[in-house]
């Protein structure tokens, strides 16, 4: 790098760990929050479930487990 | 028809297959910007290798600023329309364009200490990306600080305020005298940089900007599943 590898480097490798950095803390916060909507949702009344699980959005957040994609 | 699309969007984002087709680009793209940027781009004739620095710092400058602009189209829209999906969106685009904008003003520093001789400097584009800088943090602080409705509120007024300093940051190397050269990449007119180094520079904004799309997917999935959460409280 001609003497100038530190500074390439450090700039490099700053930005992954940013993106890592990023990635995990909002991974992180995804999982959670499907932790407490899978909790809700399971503990739920017969009714409450049925009329609960009638909306789309729902029912891909039920049935995909969102928080383990990636 | 609005109502469509955004109902549309929310289950493609809560897709796992859309996930791991950003991701997998990202990780595709990423991996050959590296390699182009790292070890097949060539040095540059006045500043040797430490050229190397434009293939992070300016990808992540263009996407810190395109997040912004967006934020500030989609606050404007929260005015018109009074859509909440415009809310949603605007609020998950947040985080990575805030860490964008920090790679760009670290790495250009980093790139600064090689070239001009000196980490920090008040030239006017420096002073202008950190002024954006600030704007991010008071769209974020905004959301804690405040309940929902007036934090939205509050955001897009800062957004729509910050969207000022945009075309600033854009003209300011031909406004005023700067350390920074003008543009190279054009889009109406001519680039002047070289095949060689726009690939790199190309591959590595593709991965950049799939790297936004694949954190505003989780966290537009964290602000979904916040709300579906409450509403299961009312039921």
């Amino acid at each position: 790098m001609n003497g100038y590898g530190l500074f390439v480097w450090s700039a490099f490798v700053f930005t992954l760990i940013n993106f890592f950095g990023l990635y995990v803390i909002i991974y992180r916060q995804l999982i959670k929050e499907n932790k407490k909507f899978e909790l809700k949702f399971s503990h739920l009344e017969k009714i409450k479930y049925t009329e609960a699980y009638k909306q789309r959005t729902n029912q891909v957040l039920v049935s995909s487990n969102a928080a383990q994609k990636i | 028809m609005l109502n469509k699309i955004f109902e549309t969007l929310k289950i493609i984002s809560l897709s796992k297959l859309t996930r791991i087709i950003v991701f997998s680009l990202f990780v595709i793209f990423l991996t050959l910007g590296l390699f182009e940027s790292l070890l097949l781009s060539p040095e540059d004739y006045i500043q040797s290798d430490a050229v190397r620095i434009m293939y992070v710092h300016v990808p992540a400058a263009w996407i810190s600023l395109g997040i912004f602009s967006f934020i500030a189209f989609l606050s404007l829209g929260i005015f018109i329309f009074k859509n909440k999906n415009f809310v949603i969106i605007a609020k998950s685009f947040a985080p990575s364009g805030l860490v964008f904008n920090l790679i760009a003003l670290v790495t250009g520093s980093i790139w600064g200490k090689p070239t001009w001789g000196t980490w920090w400097a008040w030239d006017p584009r420096i002073t202008s990306m950190l002024v954006l800088f600030l704007f991010y943090i008071l769209y974020i602080a905004s959301w804690r600080l405040f309940e929902n409705d007036k934090a939205a509120k509050i955001s897009s007024l800062v957004a729509i305020a910050g969207f000022v300093n945009v075309p600033i940051i854009k003209f300011s190397v031909d406004w005023w005298a700067s350390l920074h050269q003008p543009s190279s990449v054009k889009i109406l007119s001519e680039t002047t940089i070289h095949s060689s180094m726009l690939t790199p520079l190309l591959l590595m904004t593709a991965a950049f900007a799939l790297f936004s799309v694949l954190i505003f997917l989780m966290k537009y999935n964290i602000e979904l599943i916040k709300i579906k959460t409450k509403g299961l409280d009312r039921l």
